[in-house]
C-alpha cells in the first residue's frame, strides 16, 4: 500500500474532526425573527446552531435548508420558540435538508404545522416539545411533528399537545422509529401515514381522540402503506372529543380509540397497554370512502394481534361510531377488538373478544353492519416483521 | 410630480455625461452575495426604475398575484449567449443571466403610476451551479437596496381600487421562502414565470429570437390565456392558468406540495389529483368543514375557495406572499367550479 499524502490526509482529517464545524449562538431578545432565520441561512453543512434559555416571539415561519446542521436549544421547557404572532408560513419551523438534529427545544402555538420536515432523510426529532397551549382546539394547527416524504426518521422523546390532527404525524416515509415520546390532547396521538417500514414503540398516547393510527389513502405519490410494528405502548385514556374538521380523514376517528389500521398490510400489535378507550381499544378496518385511484389497495392484510394487556373498553362509543349505541344497549359495552370485516388475514390472539362487522366493502359501514363475536386465533400466523435499522449516525447525535 | 421627473431629467442628464452603466458580469458569475443591489448595475434611477443596457423589460400573460403589488420584470443575458426554447418548462436561460422583479405599491391603486412605492428588487441568478436567490429590499431615498437573506415585514397602506383604505404587513421572503416556490425538484431553484406560454405576448418571443437572444421559435407558439381578459380564453381555460401560475409552483408532482396529491399546473389531466373529488391528505384545519378540494357546482364547499379566502397562516393558501385575499381570482374560480358539471365525479 502507498502512503497517503500528507495533504489528502488532512484534508481527510478536516472532513471528520467536528473542530472544523461552527457553533452558531443565538439568545432570545427583541428581533429574535431574523436573527434565528439568519443563523438558519448562513449555517454550513456540519454546523450546530445553540438557541439559548428563554422565549423567542417569532413574527413568521423559520425554515432550515442546509444538510447536516444540528439545532439545538437548551432544552424543551427553557428554550421556547412562541409562535403564538405569528403572519405567514404554514408551519412554524420547515426542515428541508438531509442529516438535520433537532433537540432541546419547545415550539409553542404555531398557527399552521408546528416542525415539518419534507424530504429530509435521516432526520433526528429529540427531546422536543410541540404545543398548543390552549388545550385541545379546532383552531390549533394540524400536525405537531410532521415528517413526510422522507428515508430514515427517528422521532424520540418528544411531546406533542394540543393538534387538531396528529401529534406526531409521519406520512409518505420509509423506514421510521417513533418511540419514548408522549402524544396528548389531540385528535390522533401518533399517525403513521402512507409509510413503508415503521417501529412505533414505547410511547404513551392519552387523552386524544385516538391513540395510535395507521392509515393509508389513495390519490398520493406514496401508497400502500405496509410494514408497521406497534409495541410496548400505552394507549389509554383516549377521551377527548374529536375536535377535527370534518373533511379531515381523522374527523372520523371515533372518541376514545386507543389503536386504528385502515387499509395496510403487515401490521404487528403487541405488548401494548391499551384501555380505558370509549369506542373501542382496536379498531382494524377497510378504507370507506369511494375513490378512483386503481392502484389503491382499501383493504387490511396480514394483520397480527397479540400479547396485549387490555383494559376498559367501549363503554362510551362516539358519534362517529356507527351503530355504538346500539351495541352498548346489546351488550353492555362495544368488545375491545372491531373488525369491519374486511381484508384479509386478519389474526387476533389477544384474551378479549372481538367483534366483526361482518362487511364485505368498508364502504358499507354505515347500512350494511352485521356484528357479531368472532375468533380471529384460527388464522394463519403472518410472517415477523424485522426490527426497523436506522443508520448508526442517527442514534449517534443523540447519545 | 413634475419635481420628480426634473430631478429625473437632471440624473439621467448627470449619467450620460459618464461613461453608460454596464451590467457588472464579473458580479453576476462569481461566487458572492452582493449586499448592494447598485453593485450589479442592472438597474439606474431612483429605486432602480430604469433598466440599464441589455436589461429587457418584459411581462407575463398571467402573472402571480403577489398581494396586490404593481411588479417591474427585466431580463438580462450574457452577450452573445442565448436562451434555449422548453415547449412546457421554463424557458432554459443560460448561465450569466439574471431574472429581476421590482415589487411597489402606488398611493392609489386607481393611479397605478402615480406615487409608486418601490419595496423591493428580487434577483434570481444563473451562476455555474444553479439560480441563486437575492432579495434586497429599497432605502426610504430610492438610492439603493440592501439584501436581506432573512427577509423582513414592511408596513404598507394604499387606496384600494374600491376607493377604500388597504394596510398590510408586507413580507420579503427569506431565500428560504424564495425556494419555497422556486423549488425545481431536483434540490436546486428553477423559474416559474418565464415559461414560453406565459411570455408569448406583445411580441416579446419575437422580439427575443430577432434580437438573437432565443434559440429557436417554433411556427406553432403555445400561449396562456390572461387570467382576467375573457377574450383570450374560456372561462376554464383562464382558471386553470391562474392554478398554473399562482399554485402549481408548489402543487405539481415534484414540487413542494406534491405529498397533497393535489397537482394543479397547466398540465395535469382531469381527476383527483386536478382535486375535483379529491379529499385532503394533511390540509388540518385549512380544510374547514369541506370534504374535496374541488366539489363541483359548490365553490362555497370546495377546500380550494376556502383556503383562498382565508388570512389565516394555517389556512390560507399560497402559503407565502398572502397577506390580502386575491377577491378577482377567488371570483374566477368560484365562477369556475361553480359551472362544473355535479356529475363531473362521483363523490360519495
Amino acid at each position: 500500500m502507498k502512503p497517503i499524502p500528507f495533504l489528502i490526509a488532512a484534508s481527510l482529517l478536516a472532513i471528520a474532526n467536528p473542530a472544523f464545524a461552527d457553533t452558531l449562538r443565538v439568545e432570545a431578545g427583541t428581533d429574535a425573527q431574523s436573527r434565528l432565520q439568519a443563523a438558519l441561512i448562513d449555517a454550513k453543512p456540519g454546523d450546530t446552531i445553540e438557541i439559548g434559555v428563554g422565549r423567542f416571539e417569532l413574527t413568521d415561519g423559520l425554515s432550515l435548508d442546509v444538510d447536516r446542521v444540528t439545532v439545538r436549544g437548551a432544552g424543551p421547557g427553557a428554550t421556547i420558540l412562541s409562535f403564538k404572532a405569528q403572519k405567514g408560513a404554514g408551519e412554524g419551523l420547515l426542515v428541508t435538508a438531509d442529516d438535520v438534529v433537532l433537540r432541546g427545544f419547545a415550539v409553542e402555538d404555531s398557527r399552521g404545522d408546528g416542525i415539518k420536515s419534507k424530504a429530509a432523510n435521516r432526520i433526528v426529532y429529540h427531546d422536543l416539545r410541540v404545543e398548543w397551549t390552549g388545550g385541545p382546539k379546532a383552531s390549533n394547527g394540524a400536525y405537531g411533528i410532521y415528517p413526510v416524504e422522507s428515508t430514515d426518521v427517528l422521532i424520540d422523546k418528544v411531546t406533542v399537545r394540543g393538534a387538531s390532527d396528529a401529534g406526531i404525524y409521519v406520512g409518505q416515509s420509509k423506514n421510521i422509529v417513533v418511540r419514548n415520546s408522549i402524544a396528548m390532547f389531540n385528535v390522533a396521538g401518533i399517525e403513521i401515514e402512507n409509510c413503508y417500514g415503521a417501529d412505533v414503540y414505547q410511547n404513551v398516547a392519552m387523552h386524544n381522540t385516538g391513540g395510535i393510527l395507521v392509515f393509508d389513502l389513495p390519490d398520493l405519490p406514496q401508497k400502500g402503506g405496509h410494514t408497521v410494528r406497534i409495541f410496548s405502548n400505552r394507549t389509554e385514556k383516549n377521551d377527548t372529543p374529536n375536535f377535527a374538521p370534518k373533511g379531515n380523514i381523522v374527523a372520523g376517528v371515533p372518541n376514545g380509540t386507543g389503536v386504528i389500521i385502515m387499509a395496510n398490510r403487515n401490521v404487528e400489535v403487541f405488548n401494548n397497554v391499551i384501555g380505558e378507550n370509549g369506542s373501542t381499544n382496536i379498531f382494524i378496518v377497510g378504507y370507506r370512502n369511494s375513490f378512483t385511484d386503481s392502484g389503491y389497495n382499501p383493504l387490511p392484510s396480514n394483520i397480527s394481534i397479540r400479547d396485549n394487556m387490555h383494559g376498559r373498553a367501549g363503554f362510551a362509543p362516539g358519534p362517529q361510531f356507527e351503530g355504538g349505541a346500539e351495541m352498548v344497549a346489546a351488550m353492555g359495552s362495544v368488545p375491545p377488538i372491531v373488525w369491519d370485516g374486511t381484508g384479509a388475514n386478519i389474526r387476533v390472539t389477544d384474551k378479549v373478544p372481538t367483534l366483526s362487522l361482518g362487511l364485505s366493502d368498508p364502504k358499507d359501514r354505515a347500512t350494511s353492519a352485521n356484528p357479531k363475536i368472532v375468533d380471529l386465533g384460527a388464522s394463519p400466523e403472518p410472517a415477523a416483521l424485522q426490527a426497523i435499522v436506522l443508520p448508526s449516525s442517527m442514534e449517534a447525535a443523540i447519545r | 410630480m413634475k419635481r420628480a421627473l426634473a430631478a429625473l431629467a437632471a440624473w439621467v442628464l448627470l449619467v450620460s455625461a459618464s461613461s453608460p452603466p454596464e451590467v457588472d458580469d464579473t458580479l453576476i458569475m462569481g461566487d458572492t452575495l452582493p449586499s448592494s443591489l447598485k453593485a450589479f448595475n442592472l438597474l439606474s434611477g431612483p429605486f432602480g426604475r430604469i433598466p440599464n443596457a441589455g436589461v429587457t423589460p418584459y411581462s407575463l400573460n398571467t402573472p402571480l398575484f403577489s398581494d396586490y403589488a404593481e411588479k417591474f420584470r427585466f431580463l438580462y443575458l450574457p452577450k452573445g449567449k442565448k436562451i434555449e426554447w422548453r415547449d412546457d418548462d421554463a424557458l432554459d436561460f443560460p448561465v450569466g443571466s439574471v431574472l429581476v422583479k421590482s415589487f411597489g405599491y402606488p398611493a392609489d391603486m386607481r393611479k397605478p403610476d402615480d406615487q409608486l412605492r418601490i419595496l423591493e428588487t428580487r434577483l434570481l441568478v444563473r451562476r455555474e451551479a444553479g439560480w441563486v436567490a437575492l432579495p434586497y429590499v429599497w432605502n426610504t431615498d430610492g438610492t439603493d437596496a440592501i439584501l436581506k437573506r432573512a427577509g423582513m415585514r414592511v408596513d404598507v397602506n394604499w387606496t384600494h381600487l374600491d376607493g377604500k383604505p388597504r394596510t398590510i404587513s408586507y413580507a420579503v421572503p427569506n431565500v428560504n421562502q424564495c425556494k419555497g416556490c422556486h423549488d425545481n425538484g431536483a434540490n436546486g431553484l428553477g423559474l416559474i414565470g418565464p415559461k414560453a406560454r406565459n411570455i408569448n405576448r406583445d411580441g416579446q418571443l419575437q422580439a427575443l429570437y430577432a434580437g438573437g437572444k432565443l434559440d429557436r421559435l417554433p411556427a406553432d407558439l403555445p400561449r396562456l390565456p390572461v387570467w382576467n381578459d375573457p377574450s383570450t380564453g374560456s372561462l376554464e381555460s383562464r382558471a386553470r392558468a391562474y392554478l398554473d401560475v399562482n399554485c402549481a409552483h408548489c402543487h405539481n408532482r415534484s414540487g413542494p406540495a406534491n405529498t397533497s396529491g393535489l397537482w394543479l399546473d397547466w398540465e395535469q389531466q382531469p381527476g383527483p389529483n386536478l382535486g375535483v373529488g379529491k379529499r385532503p391528505t394533511a390540509a388540518g384545519r385549512g380544510s374547514g368543514d369541506g370534504e374535496f378540494a374541488i366539489e363541483p357546482g359548490h365553490p362555497d364547499r370546495s377546500i380550494m375557495i376556502y383556503r383562498m379566502q382565508s388570512l389565516d397562516p394555517g389556512i390560507a393558501m399560497p402559503e407565502l406572499g398572502r397577506a390580502t385575499v386575491h377577491q378577482e381570482g377567488v371570483a374566477l374560480l368560484n365562477q369556475w367550479i361553480a359551472a362544473m358539471p355535479m356529475d363531473a365525479v362521483r363523490l360519495k
